[in-house]
């Protein structure tokens, strides 16, 4: 029998609750990400003289480390959850659209970063007390934004090693190149913010961040097929 | 089953290469299935079973030659996939989800209209549902395999590509699934398996192939020999000449 193919979005989101649930139900990821975002948090603070440089100055570079590595954390586990079992030739083998599977995986990778961000953003504001209340709202802007281009580059190379011996180490060496055109923007914007500066001259960054994202999400979803052609 | 592909058949193969370097795991295969066929593939590791297999999947693209399903060729899109079943050696399946969830997971990925009343009814003709809500790491690996199966049929393919389904299976559980593949024969699909189990499979196919070295080295259809003579050939054909 022949069922009516499902679309690209009601795929994505399926792909999307499937992984989720697995990671809820393991915590493997989180745990570990979490776990190294305060620990992290926490060696910056005691290696930091607080009479040489200033909390502001120190804390977005703190943040944009924290959050860039963390997300490669679950950025390697997105496709390696499918590794032991081959879970992923059965989703090959579905009906789905190969854009389907990365969008879902992409969608993913994105609440889970969103979730270390959630803990490690006031983290960093109460250990280093940086108020961020004043522009909290475009803070939070900035980082998904930034964080939309991360995993989309992300997802893709994490496709791309998962099946290699060394993909622990080649995610990362491959990734981070990547990742400097977003996090550039974003550390700055965020400095900016932290520093008092009027929202309005971050908008360049925010423009920049956006160009990036569209760029990615268009080029990565284009490209992923090619990551699974055997 | 024949040699030669034609119009109206299920799934047809020509010619069908694979090569990895300079290897040729597949070299040269050409087969048809109608229908309610049923090819049992027999043949020692390495001899190119898995890859046929995968390359009917749309998994692997063949070097050379050319694969149909219901007349698509293959790669093909969403609508020939969406008429294969796929059952790996491997169960495909998530350890962290219930047997209940990861069917259903492949019921929502195949379209299936109702979702929950499709995964219940393959599971209970697999025997699987007293252990739905269990997550798949728990189960033995047999039970694993009665998943694996539900997972691949659940949106009743009209072509079934069955690697190794009798894998972890005790005898009952390997008669029951015999079983269930009659039924899915009989109602007209078309199914090829991979096995080294020559008692379910000689019960269940109408067809029977011995491969070596990426060719078929045999294949005989209805009638297919007897069991001891057809063990006979299997280990002159194959583990004697590995």
């Amino acid at each position: 029998m022949v069922h009516r193919t499902p679309g690209v979005l009601a795929s994505a989101l399926a792909i999307t609750r499937k992984d989720l649930l697995i990671e809820f139900r393991s915590r493997s990821v989180i745990l570990s990400a979490v776990a190294f975002a305060v620990l992290a948090i926490t060696i910056f603070f005691f290696a930091w003289d607080p009479t040489a440089v200033a909390s502001v100055d120190l804390a977005p570079g703190v943040l944009w480390v924290i959050f860039t590595f963390s997300g490669l954390l679950g950025l390697h586990r997105s496709f390696g959850v499918e590794q032991p079992t081959r879970a992923i030739d059965a989703l090959l083998a579905a009906p789905v659209g190969r854009e389907a599977i990365y969008l879902g995986k992409l969608l993913a990778n994105l609440g889970f970063v969103i979730v270390v961000q959630a803990i490690s953003l006031p983290a960093v504001a109460l250990l280093y007390n940086v108020p961020i209340g004043g522009y909290v709202l475009p803070l939070i802007g900035i980082v998904l934004l930034a964080s939309v281009g991360l995993v989309a580059v992300g997802t893709l190379f994490s496709s791309m090693v998962v099946s290699t011996r060394l993909a622990e180490l080649l995610l990362p060496l491959l990734a981070l190149p990547f990742f400097v055109p977003v996090i550039l923007p974003a550390a700055q914007a965020t400095a900016r913010l932290m520093n008092g500066r009027p929202v309005a001259e971050v908008s360049g960054y925010v423009s920049i961040l956006g160009a990036f994202d569209v760029v990615f999400l268009v080029v990565c979803t284009l490209l992923y097929p090619y990551t699974l052609d055997q | 089953m024949t040699l030669a592909p034609a119009e109206g058949f299920s799934v047809t193969a020509t010619d069908l290469v694979r090569s990895f370097g300079s290897r040729r795991a597949v070299n040269g295969v050409s087969l048809s299935l109608a229908p309610g066929d049923c090819l049992a593939l027999f043949g020692p590791n390495g001899a190119g079973k898995t890859t046929l297999l995968r390359m009917l999947g749309g998994l692997l693209r063949p070097t050379s030659g050319q694969a149909t399903i219901e007349g698509v060729a293959l790669p093909g899109g969403a609508e020939v996939r969406a008429r294969v079943g796929l059952v790996s050696h491997q169960t495909m399946l998530y350890d962290a989800l219930t047997a209940r969830e990861n069917v259903e997971f492949a019921a929502r990925m195949y379209g299936v209209a109702d979702v929950r009343q499709a995964t219940q009814r393959v599971l209970q003709r697999l025997g699987a549902d007293s252990f739905a809500d269990v997550r798949v790491q728990s189960l033995s690996r047999g039970m694993q395999q009665r998943v694996s199966v539900a997972r691949a049929i659940v949106h009743e393919p009209s072509v079934l590509l069955a690697d190794e389904p009798f894998t972890g299976l005790d005898a009952g559980g390997a008669s029951a699934l015999t079983g269930m593949l009659a039924g899915l024969r009989d109602s007209g699909a078309a199914i090829i398996i991979v096995t080294h189990n020559l008692d379910e499979a000689l019960s269940l196919c109408t067809a029977a192939a011995i491969m070596r070295d990426g060719r078929f080295v045999r294949l005989d259809s209805t009638p297919i020999p007897a069991r001891d003579e057809y063990t006979a050939l299997y280990r002159e054909l194959s583990v004697d000449a590995s």
